[in-house]
């Protein structure tokens, strides 16, 4: 029971950085061309905070996505855990 | 540089194995519209491209199609993960794993290798933008190709997913034409090329 939570958690998670990283990476396209839509910039900055939260978080309990939030202990999880295109849910 | 960050752009799950819709989506790995090849010609073409904003436009979009090129790659490995050779004779996969056994190798979908002549990188920004233009369309059109033979809503929904990616790049594509368009005469846009000619007065001070 436990151990399905903590799946699920994961899951959860990682489900979100998959939205604000894509929240990210598109509005990142359209400030290139709109380098001054203020609007634009406060959407940048809302879901660049929120990624970089949840990309932290998702390293403390779960293993690292990037090398920038790898703090290993005991073990290097960044080329352990399963790689993404290896399916299921992460 | 670049840094690899562990998660695929859009997320993969397939569990039934087809390698022959394999062969086909694989086109979009080294075939003559693919992401390999997307790839390759924006972050190619940037170097000499003189205006700062469509230069981040092809760091940018050529960046997320080398992310459109994995979930591909990610799509065709899960798809022929674990075969037998009675599965690989009997889906026509064998011509593939003579060569290459169940690793992922960019080719077409009727086996012509990768050739970087797929792409153009022409140092003209004017036919650069156009050539990119027609990718993004010859991308989408090849992804509405798959979708007409794919029935899996597994293999369906990151699909549908990268023929989406490339409306928007064509979009990010047309507003950069725009922005060249703008900086050169507009009674003869052809008047001088600004990836090489020094036109009088300088165009430097971008």
């Amino acid at each position: 029971m436990m151990a399905n939570q903590n799946q699920m958690e994961r899951y959860k998670l990682y489900q979100w950085i998959h939205m604000v990283s894509f929240a990210v990476n598109d509005i990142t396209l359209y400030l290139d061309t709109h380098p001054e839509d203020q609007e634009a910039m406060e959407y940048f900055n809302h879901f660049k905070e929120l990624r970089m939260q949840a990309l932290n978080e998702y390293a403390c309990q779960f293993g690292p996505l990037t090398v920038d939030t790898a703090s290993p202990e005991g073990k290097w999880l960044w080329s352990t855990q399963p790689m993404p295109w290896e399916g299921g849910c992460f | 540089m670049w840094n690899y960050e562990k998660r695929l752009q859009y997320p993969v799950n397939i569990t039934q194995t087809n390698p022959q819709m394999a062969q086909v989506i694989i086109s979009q790995f080294g075939g003559p519209d693919g992401e390999l090849a997307a790839s390759m010609r924006y972050l190619s073409q940037r170097y000499t491209m003189p205006y700062k904003e469509v230069a981040g436009v092809l760091t940018d979009i050529g960046t997320e199609e080398l992310a459109h090129m994995e979930i591909i790659s990610a799509i065709v490995y899960q798809l022929t993960k674990n075969l037998s050779p009675e599965e690989i004779k009997a889906s026509g996969f064998d011509k593939y794993y003579v060569d290459h056994t169940l690793a992922l190798w960019p080719q077409a979908a009727g086996g012509i290798p990768f050739n970087a002549c797929e792409f153009q990188s022409k140092g003209d920004p004017i036919t650069d933008l156009f050539e990119d233009l027609a990718a993004e369309q010859k991308a989408r059109t090849t992804y509405d190709n798959i979708l007409r033979l794919v029935k899996d809503p597994e293999v369906c929904d990151p699909i549908r997913f990268l023929r989406e990616r490339e409306i928007v790049h064509f979009q990010r594509f047309g507003e950069s034409l725009r922005l060249v368009q703008e900086e050169l005469d507009p009674k003869n846009f052809y008047a001088f090329n600004p990836e090489f000619d020094v036109p009088q007065g300088n165009c430097c001070n971008k």
